[in-house]
This record gives structure tokens, C-alpha cells and sequence, in this order.
């Protein structure tokens, strides 16, 4: 049986997809069980396919954005994670100095805008990332991403006008994993499909199996190239599931066990690990290997966090201004 | 007395206030079937049903407007926002709409309309998730701003916007304020907006607060308390209108004015108090009025810069000190 795509992106998704999930039950369990990881905390676990399959369709170049489920598309984009768990640990040494924790991940070198706190607002700013990449002319994508519950803000209306009338160089992501907290898809909507929602900009739209690095790959692989040949954006809503809470303080009486089991079968992570082992891409005994070396890097990334320096006080009022000389208001 | 939890002090105000009044309903996010995002509502929609406790998408400019209308046209909303946070992106109709509709309308359109929910920082949540939003607010004309401290003022004040305010009234709460403990008489009350209260009388300082930090100022009071320094402790309980005759009564006696609050300093509600102190009362002052405020910059996440953002009951103790001319 052939493949779609080759033994290497298998295991590349394998392993990026592991390290995600690795990394964040890490995170969770020193969140948890050693207090060490503060605030709001936002697990990625369930939809990892979809970073995957972004990723292979994408160049390093090309500018992602997203709210503050943030941990899986920084480790994606090559956000290490050292500088990960620093940041949830408020660590100087993390990806963002430790001042922007779980939900606000940040590292431009790699071309991850962020880990953005309002609901909603990244659909309007990774437009603006957008409208950069034309107006410098480059040949870059912006990549969007935003939550179901997001979808219903009005700034997604403003965005797809403008990104359509200007036919900027984005895609429109919607990770529909049909909660926004306790409030289901259908209580939010009379259109369920949200893919819809590009219908009255007459904007391309695709709905995909988020669940699945292949199909989300294909899906945005068409999107990137009519967007990097200056056709404009697409709305991709990509069907997922988050297997954790909405954060970690969420009792999650708004759904079964039943359900979240059900979806847990069409784990991306197993999915991808039953394509290589059918098609003797690796072994078992390999892909133990590259869970040891995970759980590796995962718990080399915890003992960086815990040795790592606080910021230093003086830090309470830095990065207020690009010039640092700006006067503060201080008593 | 009772001794029920903040969050509850607030559902037995709209509760009360919704069998009292058919026009009265809350709208807002996870308000319905989640029971709240802080259990403020649990139970309501069990009790009014879906037709008067709403649950709203993720949509606060829409939500917001859909408030206000209902407002100019017959019903008294309250409408939640999971945070004050989130309140910015109405802002919109509150400033445009809500705030000038009496005006513009020359006295003919009002707008009943209470909107609420945490406000403020909540420990480590970043720089998004923790403006304390009082002044933001207080400086539009034809609102007015409540921020409780505890839950007997909380239920009173609340209770008060929803039935008898004709204006809108911002009502701030507190996430970390929710779960704490007050006593509450068993009969129905109400409490004015616009009176302060003094919640520790004393001699040589007065200490004005609101809202959740009207912990550090009594904390602070009480650390004094120890060295012999009497500090009165007042809580504003209502920002706008601002009871300032309160303060200057107490300023006549204490001669010393400390103001804490968690408002970013540039034109926050210390620097109106100070204005209209230092008018009304320079001949009786015999410092500088001095304040503590959250820092000039966004809330950071680690531990201790967050810390640090926020005023504390040792710095408090020691601008009391400054301001008593005791230096140590
Ligand atoms: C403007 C705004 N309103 C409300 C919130 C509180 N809030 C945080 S996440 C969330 C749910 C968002 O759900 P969804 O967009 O589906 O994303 P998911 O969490 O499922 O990834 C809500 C209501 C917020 N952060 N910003
Ligand atoms: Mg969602």
C-alpha cells in the first residue's frame, strides 16, 4: 500500500506530535502536583495533528499566530522546549522572558507571533501580519489560528472582508473542537458549520479532519498555495477535539467520558504510529527510541526551568516602551 | 446573620431583584448551563429559566448592544462579563451608546442596564487578563462605577443598581474576592450608591481603598496598629459618584492621606482624589497626599514580578510611615 507522504514525514509528525503531548502532560503534572506552573494553563492534547499537519505544509518563514492554547504551535515552530517550560515556570530564561506564561508564548525568530488572550483577537491581527508579508512582498503565508467560541466574535467578519478585498496572504484556521469552554458549537450558532462562514465574503473554505496530520496537511497545503500565488485567504475549519479540559480548572460537566473516549479512538498520535508500523516506516523498538529521547528532552527542559533565574524585580517596569529611556508614571 | 460567599452575596441580589421584577434578566457568557465561569450564577437558570438567564457565544460587542437596546427600550438588564477584560471590546456601545443616550436623546431615552464580573488582577494571569478597569470607566459622564470589597456591600449595592439605578452602573468584582466569607442579615437591604464607609476608625492617617485591596489597607492598619499609629480606614464602595466629602471629613481629623488602589497610577481615581482633596482641603493637610498603585506597565506573569505590580501591605505600612514623617 503506498502512502500519501513519505516515511520521513511520518515520523517527523510522530515525533513532533509526541513531544507536544509529552511535554505538555509534563507541564500539567508540575502545574498540578508541585505547583510550580501558575494562571491559566491550556492544553493542546488531542489536537496535535493539526500543528503537524501544519507544519509540513508550511515553510519556517511563514508567520503563525494563535490564541492562548499556544504550547503545541510554538514547539512546532521550533520554540525549544527549554524556553517553553521556563515560561510556564515565569522563568527569565523562557520563551518570552517568563512575563508572558502559558497563553503568551512568544518567539518571532521562528516566526511565532503569539499566544494571544482575547478571544478573537488574532483573527484581526494575524490579518495585519498579513497584510505585511504583501506589503513587503514577500512570498510568505500568515497561518491563524482560532477556537470555535472565536468564531463568533465580530472581528472574524471585519478580518475576512478586508483579507478577501485586499486578498491578503493568509489562512484562516478555526480548530472547531466543539467547546469553548462549556458551551458546545451548537449553542453558539444557527450555522454549525463554520467553514460556512467564508460563504458571504465568497472566500474559499475547506473543513478537514483535524484529527488527522494527512488531511490537514492537503487541506492547508491547497489553501498556502493559492495564497502564496496572490489568490488571497481561505477559511479552513478543522474538526478536533481537545481530550483535556478547556484549562485545568474545568470540572467538564458539559460532556460524557463516553465522548471524550469515543475521540480519543481517532487519536492522531495512534493514527499516525499505526501508517508506520503497517508500512514498516519504523519499528516499535524505534519508536520507543523516540519516545525515550522525548521524555528526554522533556524532563531535561523541567530541570532548565527549575534552575533557571527569576526576572529580576527591576524587569516589573521594563519592556513598557521600545525606548527604554520613556518616562513611567512612578510615586 | 448569615455568613454566606461573596459569589453568593451577588446571586442573591440578582435573584431577589429577578422575582421582584419580570424586566430584570442576565445575559452573558457561561452565565446558563456552566453555572458561571465563577459561580456567581448557580442555580439562577434552574430558578428564571432560559428566557432570563442567557447564555451568550463569545461575543461582547454583540451581547453588549443587545443589552443596551433592551435597555432603551423597557427591560433592566444584567449582563456579565467574564472579566472586565473583556469589557473593552464593547466598550464601544458602553462609551457611544450607553453613557450618552440620555444626553443626546435631550432626557429622553435612559438606560437601565447593569453589566458585571471580575475585575482586576487574579494572580498569575498575564498582561491581558488582569487591568483593574475603575477609572477606565469612572471618567465617562453618565456612568457609574461600584467596586465592593466584600459581600454584605456587594448584595446592597448590587441590589440597588438592578432596581433602582436609570444609568448604566459598571459593577466590579473580583475573582479572587469570590469565595471569601461576610455576614449578611437575613432581610432585604439596600445600599446607596456613592457613600464610602469607614471600615476602621483612627486618629493619625487615613487610608482610602476599594475593592480587593482594601485588604492591604487594613492589613497595612493593622500592621500600624502595632506601633501605635491609628490609621482610618475608608472604603469607597462606589468610585463614581465619588464620596469625597467622606474623605475630607476624615482628612480633617487625620490630617494624612495614604490612597491604595490596584488602578495604573497615570489618571486613576488617586489622582482625582488627590485633586479634589488638595482643594477642598489643603489647609487641613500636613503631608503630600501619597498613594500606591499598581506599576506604570502591563502585568507581568512570573511570581514575583506580578508580586510587585501590585500595591502590599508592607509598602503600604512604610508609605504610611513616609507620610507620618516617621522614617525607618
Ligand atoms: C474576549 C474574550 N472573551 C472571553 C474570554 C474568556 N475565554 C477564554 S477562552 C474562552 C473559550 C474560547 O473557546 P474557543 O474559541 O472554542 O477556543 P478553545 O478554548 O476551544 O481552544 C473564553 C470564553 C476571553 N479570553 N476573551
Ligand atoms: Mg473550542
Amino acid at each position: 500500500m503506498a502512502t500519501k507522504f513519505s516515511k520521513e514525514t511520518y515520523l517527523y509528525w510522530y515525533e513532533l506530535m509526541q513531544l507536544i503531548r509529552q511535554f505538555e502532560l509534563k507541564a500539567e503534572e508540575m502545574y498540578k502536583m508541585a505547583g510550580k506552573i501558575r494562571g491559566f494553563f491550556h492544553a493542546y492534547i488531542g489536537q496535535e495533528a493539526i500543528a503537524a499537519g501544519c507544519m509540513t505544509a508550511t515553510t519556517p518563514d511563514d508567520p503563525f499566530i494563535t490564541g492562548y492554547r499556544d504550547h503545541g504551535l510554538a514547539l512546532s515552530k521550533g520554540t525549544s522546549p527549554n524556553a517553553c517550560m521556563a515560561e510556564l515556570y515565569g522563568k527569565a530564561t523562557g520563551c518570552a522572558k517568563g512575563k508572558g506564561g502559558s497563553m503568551h508564548f512568544f518567539d518571532v525568530k521562528n516566526k511565532f507571533f503569539g499566544g494571544h488572550g482575547i478571544v478573537g483577537a488574532q483573527i484581526g491581527t494575524g490579518t495585519g501580519l498579513a497584510f505585511a508579508e504583501k506589503y513587503k512582498g514577500t512570498n510568505n503565508v500568515v497561518l491563524t489560528f482560532f477556537g470555535d467560541g472565536a468564531a463568533r466574535q465580530g472581528i472574524l467578519h471585519e478580518s475576512f472582508n478586508l483579507a478577501m478585498l485586499w486578498k491578503l496572504p493568509i489562512v484562516f484556521i478555526c480548530e472547531n473542537n466543539n467547546y469553548a469552554m462549556g458551551t458546545s458549537v451548537e449553542r453558539t450558532s444557527n450555522v454549525i458549520d463554520i467553514y460556512k462562514l467564508a460563504d458571504a465574503y465568497e472566500m474559499p473554505a475547506d473543513q478537514a479532519d483535524g484529527m488527522s496530520a494527512e488531511a490537514v496537511h492537503e487541506s492547508i497545503a491547497r489553501a498556502v498555495k493559492r495564497a502564496r500565488e496572490g489568490d488571497g485567504p481561505t477559511l479552513i475549519e478543522m474538526k478536533t477535539y481537545r481530550y483535556k479540559g478547556h484549562s485545568i480548572s474545568d470540572p467538564q460537566k458539559y460532556r460524557s467520558k463516553e465522548e471524550v473516549d469515543e475521540y480519543k479512538e481517532q487519536d492522531p498520535i495512534n493514527k499516525v504510529i499505526k501508517t508506520i508500523l503497517d508500512n514498516n516506516f519504523a519499528t516499535t523498538a524505534d519508536l520507543n527510541e523516540i519516545d525515550t529521547k522525548i521524555s528526554a528532552v522533556v524532563e531535561a527542559s523541567v530541570k532548565f526551568a527549575e534552575e533557571s533565574p527569576w526576572p529580576d524585580d527591576s524587569e516589573v517596569l521594563k519592556d513598557v516602551y521600545a525606548d527604554a529611556s520613556t518616562p513611567l508614571t512612578v510615586d | 446573620m448569615r455568613t454566606i460567599a461573596f459569589r453568593e452575596a451577588l446571586r442573591e441580589a440578582m435573584s431577589e431583584e429577578m422575582r421582584r421584577d419580570e424586566r430584570v434578566f442576565l445575559m452573558g457568557e457561561e452565565v446558563a448551563e456552566y453555572n458561571g465561569a465563577y459561580k456567581v450564577s448557580q442555580g439562577m437558570l434552574a430558578e428564571f429559566g432560559p428566557k432570563r438567564v442567557i447564555d451568550t457565544p463569545i461575543s461582547e460587542l454583540g451581547f453588549t448592544a443587545v443589552g443596551v437596546g433592551a435597555a432603551q427600550n423597557g427591560l433592566r438588564p444584567v449582563v456579565e462579563f467574564m472579566t472586565w477584560n473583556f469589557a473593552v471590546l464593547a466598550l464601544d456601545q458602553i462609551l457611544n451608546t450607553a453613557s450618552k443616550m440620555l444626553a443626546m436623546s435631550g432626557g429622553q431615552i435612559s438606560c437601565p442596564i447593569v453589566f458585571r464580573g471580575g475585575n482586576g488582577s487574579a494572580g498569575q494571569l498575564g498582561a491581558q487578563h488582569s487591568t483593574a478597569f475603575e477609572s477606565y470607566f469612572a471618567n465617562i459622564p453618565g456612568i457609574k462605577v461600584v467596586s465592593p470589597s466584600n459581600p454584605y456591600d456587594a448584595k446592597g449595592l448590587l441590589k440597588q443598581a438592578i432596581r433602582y439605578e436609570e444609568d448604566p452602573v459598571m459593577f466590579m468584582e473580583s475573582e479572587v474576592l469570590y469565595g471569601d466569607k461576610g455576614e449578611i442579615p437575613e432581610e432585604e437591604y439596600y445600599i446607596p450608591l456613592g457613600k464610602a464607609d469607614i471600615k476602621r476608625q483612627g486618629r493619625d492617617v487615613t487610608i482610602v481603598s476599594f475593592n480587593k485591596m482594601m485588604k492591604v489597607a487594613l492589613g497595612a492598619a493593622a500592621e500600624l496598629e502595632k506601633e501605635g499609629i491609628s490609621a482610618e480606614v475608608i472604603d469607597l464602595r462606589t468610585i463614581k459618584p465619588l464620596d469625597w466629602q467622606t474623605i475630607l471629613e476624615s482628612v480633617k481629623k487625620t490630617n494624612r492621606l495614604v490612597i491604595v488602589e490596584e488602578q495604573w497610577p497615570f489618571a486613576s481615581i488617586s489622582s482625582e482624589i488627590s485633586y479634589r482633596i488638595q482643594k477642598e482641603g489643603f489647609d487641613y493637610l500636613d503631608a503630600p497626599i501619597r498613594r500606591i498603585t499598581s506599576a506604570d506597565a502591563p502585568m507581568h506573569y512570573a511570581p514575583n514580578l506580578a508580586a510587585l505590580a501590585i500595591p502590599d501591605v508592607s509598602r503600604t505600612v512604610k508609605l504610611v510611615k513616609e507620610v507620618m514623617y516617621l522614617k525607618k
